[in-house]
């Protein structure tokens, strides 16, 4: 069974339906025990990165996510729930995530390296489909080829985790689109939301992570 | 590189899609759930549903179709009409919508767009206008396209960008239904003045326009309906196309 968390943030009509679509036994759920029971565990969410963690905060889930996490339990967080997997994020300000995968979240627009912002005339946040470049083989990505498209909506991304890049995508910055630290996993952009692709990518987590 | 889109625009009544010509003359196409799974199979980026009902039991109706095509499809789902609160943006986003589009919701109280960029994002706002040529200017036209609002049409949508709005979609009164191609100027004439992405609306008639389209560099997404609806341009076909035109595709 996978559970995904509902901690009040964003939409989870598609996500289970795709979750359905592809197979898997889902439930939607803000409780620890199912957490414990649960064989992987999703971590969705939309918004900002302060709003977001304060909320799964104040459920009182994060230290059971703690340790299923440090038990191995395969985890894995879709757009801002995958930012939330690192240990800070610079979106208005400075907040402390959930330090499973070593790392930051930083403006597209206003990163304080030049270097990493995009270009002025650039819109952000990106939204829309994008090509994914694999680096590494991972079972997110076996059911899927190099230069697939997948659908982002995001004004942030993660920095400083190059070990953990799975795949990537250019927006005028080299974008992770999927990263890996151990049983943790994520994606940037929408698997629920990118097609045949994305359901093989869900897929692949469903039945082989 | 991020691509180009390709939107097909349903429009819904009493459970069914619905085309216009200039907005008037209505005809039924097909079921909906159908159309959307035959166009997620041709590769449409991304799909946009328009409820033109009124009534309580068509905005059901609607509310069901969008339901099972969000159980099926798995692609962006935009949805319009009607939306005049943030009761109505929870409607339509309870039942598997992504973006909701504000047109005429956000003529009557401009402050729905803020808020619902505010509860759910930039990037769940889309701003539909419709604009039309008034004496040498754009002016933006409510009421399906029948009312001169009086408004000048490139200043809402800088306003609206400001209010939260995260998206733009130029449908052009002038071309739509002429199949003569998209309105270029007005089209231009929007995004040199907002920095957000631009749907453009409106006059599509063959492949080539979308060609024209996409050579200018303000522009991400073609929205088109009949011509989508009656296969005068099959969208696998036009994708590559665009793709062979050196224009960035999803294909």
């Amino acid at each position: 069974m996978i559970a995904v968390i509902d901690y009040g943030v964003g939409n989870l009509f598609s996500l289970t339906a795709s979750l359905k679509h592809v197979g898997a036994d889902a439930i939607v759920t803000g409780k620890a025990e199912d957490l414990e029971a649960a064989d992987k565990i999703i971590l969705p969410g939309v918004g900002a990165f302060e709003d977001a963690i304060a909320k799964l905060r104040a459920t009182g889930l994060v230290s059971t996510l703690d340790e299923q996490v440090a038990k191995g339990k395969p985890l894995m967080g879709i757009c801002l729930g995958m930012q939330l997997l690192f240990e800070k994020s610079y979106e208005y300000g400075e907040f402390d995530g959930l330090g499973y995968i070593k790392g930051s979240v930083i403006s597209m627009r206003e990163a304080e390296d030049p270097a990493k912002r995009v270009k002025p005339d650039t819109k952000v946040p990106q939204i829309g489909w994008n090509a994914l470049h694999i680096v590494k083989d991972d079972v997110l990505t076996a059911p899927i080829k190099d230069g697939d498209h997948v659908y982002f909506v995001h004004g942030y991304y993660a920095d400083e985790c190059e070990d953990a890049i799975v795949a990537y995508t250019d927006y005028d910055v080299k974008v992770p689109a999927i990263v890996r630290q151990g049983s943790v996993c994520g994606t940037q952009f929408h698997p629920e939301k990118s097609g045949n692709v994305g359901l093989s990518i869900l897929k692949g987590f469903v039945e082989n992570a | 590189m991020l691509t180009k889109r390709i939107v097909p625009c349903l429009d819904i009544r009493d459970g069914k899609v619905v085309k216009g010509m200039n907005f008037e003359g209505v005809r039924d196409v097909a079921d909906p759930v159908e159309m959307a799974a035959f166009y997620n199979e041709s590769g449409a980026d991304e799909l946009v549903f328009y409820d033109i009902t009124a009534t309580f039991e068509g905005r059901k109706l609607f509310s069901d179709v969008l339901e099972k095509v969000a159980s099926q499809i798995f692609i962006p789902l935009t949805v319009g009409g009607g939306i005049n609160t943030l009761e109505d943006f929870d409607r339509v986003l309870k039942c598997g919508a992504d973006k909701v589009s504000v047109n005429s919701g956000a003529i009557k109280d401009p402050t729905i767009i803020e808020k619902g960029a505010m509860k759910y994002g930039d990037q769940c706002v889309v701003l539909s206008m419709d604009v039309k040529r008034v004496d040498g200017s754009f002016h933006l036209f409510s009421h399906g396209g029948r009312v001169d609002t009086g408004i000048d049409a490139l200043q809402w949508a800088v306003d609206g960008v400001n209010r939260g709005a995260g998206e733009i979609v130029v449908n052009s009164i002038d071309t739509d239904g002429v199949k003569q191609g998209f309105d270029l100027e007005m089209l231009d004439a929007v995004a040199a003045r907002v920095n957000v992405p631009i749907v453009a609306s409106g006059g599509a008639g063959c492949m080539e326009d979308f060609a024209e389209l996409f050579k200018h560099p303000g522009m991400d997404a073609g929205l088109a309906a009949s011509i989508f609806h009656f296969k005068e341009v099959d969208i696998m076909d036009l994708k590559r196309y665009l793709s062979e035109q050196g224009v960035p595709m999803r294909v």
